[in-house]
């Protein structure tokens, strides 16, 4: 029985080096992939964000136990075919266009990956077609959008409509979010959701698609 | 010389800002316009930029109404150019300044023509169609693009103000580095253009903002950054660079620090 709380808190600690070497104990004996990854990692990654959101971590933080994850994350996922890799959904991130601002979007993204999405990150300066076509490639249930600019706000609403004429709206959900965003913005433009920080922004995808 | 204080408070998307705009509150913006002007602010901050249906509309209603309030000089702040061409033909007090340019191709060319036609002061942000600069390399690239451009398109040295545009340190162990490196090269090959920034990013996703905020500043002014856009009610970040200004030799006879101390932003 492999001892899943203590690299829970080897992530928790951000410990990358005992991070792996748990990891590869545990499979070396025999544990199977698929549990390390929902009973060790994700669990941690979740104490993580809950800590975040509360104000008792910190960015750094947070990015120190992304990676610690990411390097137990990469002894297991050889281990485990494509298709049955757990996933708790698929997000398409990016910034929307003529907007380059990527810190709170990159935040956002490693924060759903670490609670077990799969996320495609577009990018910067996203045009609404790229986002529609990513939407058909990879049948996400979320776009999430940033926007960090005022005059770029409106560039989500570009994505939204363009999603309608698509015939894809009802497909997915799509989350908001950016310093200039508020929530009153995201009902304005008919958002599914918006969200302050990228721990909210992840526990708003779990209770879209909870 | 002295360091430049633009007054950053006028924003709509603080908190505070949005409903005195958004109800007309003239008497609400002119005493934060009043305020910042009597605590030292050299120039007022107007940014609209949240009210994305009425943005144009409410820009001249912000400019007129801190004019009511304030004879300082007003920094005219939006990434709409439209925007900001409303708030310059209604600026009427000394010589405006806009925030800002960038080195994108579009941006450049929208708002050049605008620094020019006012004969404005301009806030040049050191991006470019490439997008967020990393390091000073990415920084100093766009400087050396930018400032020789502006120059010959007519913009006096004096009236640049280059942001080098500051990250945060804990999405980055080196961001504030890459913005002191670009400070010094920028002071050494062009020393007479300004340098200016916000220094809030530097703290962003740490607690204890506050604190890395004013070593941010003291750390940079010590470099040669020579403006700041900030919250100049903040006694503790006034105070803070009128002393520092007196270490780096910028305050004749230590005036500008005995008479904040008479003034009493020192008093507790």
């Amino acid at each position: 029985m492999a001892n899943f709380e203590e690299l829970s808190n080897a992530v928790i600690a951000g410990n990358e080096a005992k991070v792996k070497e748990l990891t590869q104990k545990a499979i070396d004996e025999g544990v199977e992939a698929i549990d390390i990854i929902n009973e060790g990692l994700i669990p941690g990654m979740t104490v993580v964000g809950t800590r975040f959101k509360a104000g008792e971590m910190f960015v750094p933080e947070v990015l120190m136990s992304a990676r610690a994850m990411q390097g137990g994350m990469e002894l297991v996922k050889p281990l485990i075919a494509d298709t049955d890799m757990p996933s708790a959904g698929t997000v398409v991130l990016g910034t929307v266009k003529g907007d380059l601002h990527d810190i709170g979007k990159n935040l956002v993204g490693m924060m759903m990956e670490s609670a077990g999405f799969k996320v495609i990150n577009m990018g910067v300066d996203v045009s609404a077609e790229k986002f529609v076509e990513a939407v058909k490639e990879h049948k996400p249930q979320v776009v999430a959008l940033s926007a960090l600019l005022t005059t770029t706000m409106l560039a989500m609403k570009d994505v939204i409509e363009l999603l309608k004429e698509e015939g894809l709206r009802d497909d997915v959900k799509v989350l908001v979010g950016g310093a200039p965003v508020s929530q009153d913005f995201a009902d304005e433009i008919g958002a599914d959701g918006y969200a302050p920080d990228a721990a909210s922004a992840t526990d708003l995808v779990k209770s879209l698609l909870g | 010389m002295s360091i430049l204080i633009v007054g950053e408070l006028i924003n709509t998307s603080r908190k505070a800002i949005k409903p005195a705009v958004e109800n007309k509150d003239a008497e609400a913006i002119k005493k934060v316009a009043k305020d910042q002007d009597e605590a030292g602010a050299h120039y007022i901050d107007v940014n609209c930029g949240t009210q994305v249906f009425n943005e144009e509309e409410t820009m001249k209603w912000l400019v007129d109404t801190v004019q009511e309030a304030t004879k300082k000089p007003l920094c005219i702040d939006s990434p709409n150019p439209k925007a900001i061409e409303v708030g310059l033909e209604n600026h009427k007090n000394g010589q405006p300044m806009i925030n800002s340019i960038t080195d994108e191709k579009e941006r450049y060319e929208t708002i050049l023509p605008l620094v020019l036609k006012y004969k404005a002061k301009v806030i040049a942000l050191c991006m470019d169609d490439t997008g967020m600069p990393e390091t000073a390399d990415d920084r100093i690239k766009v400087v050396d693009s930018l400032v020789p451009k502006l120059l010959d398109a007519g913009v006096p040295a004096d009236d640049i103000y280059l942001d080098p545009l500051v990250k945060p340190v804990s999405t980055g162990d080196t961001a504030g580095l890459e913005v002191l490196d670009t400070v010094k090269y920028i002071k050494e090959k062009y020393p007479e253009v300004h340098c200016t920034c916000g220094m809030s990013n530097i703290s962003y996703g740490l607690p204890n903002r506050k604190v890395l905020n004013w070593v941010f500043m003291i750390q940079t002014m010590t470099v040669g950054m020579d403006s700041y856009i900030f919250n100049p009610l903040d006694k503790n970040l006034m105070g803070l660079l009128y002393a520092s200004q007196a270490t780096l030799g910028m305050d004749q006879f230590c005036m500008q620090y005995l008479t904040a101390h008479r003034n009493g932003l020192y008093e507790e």
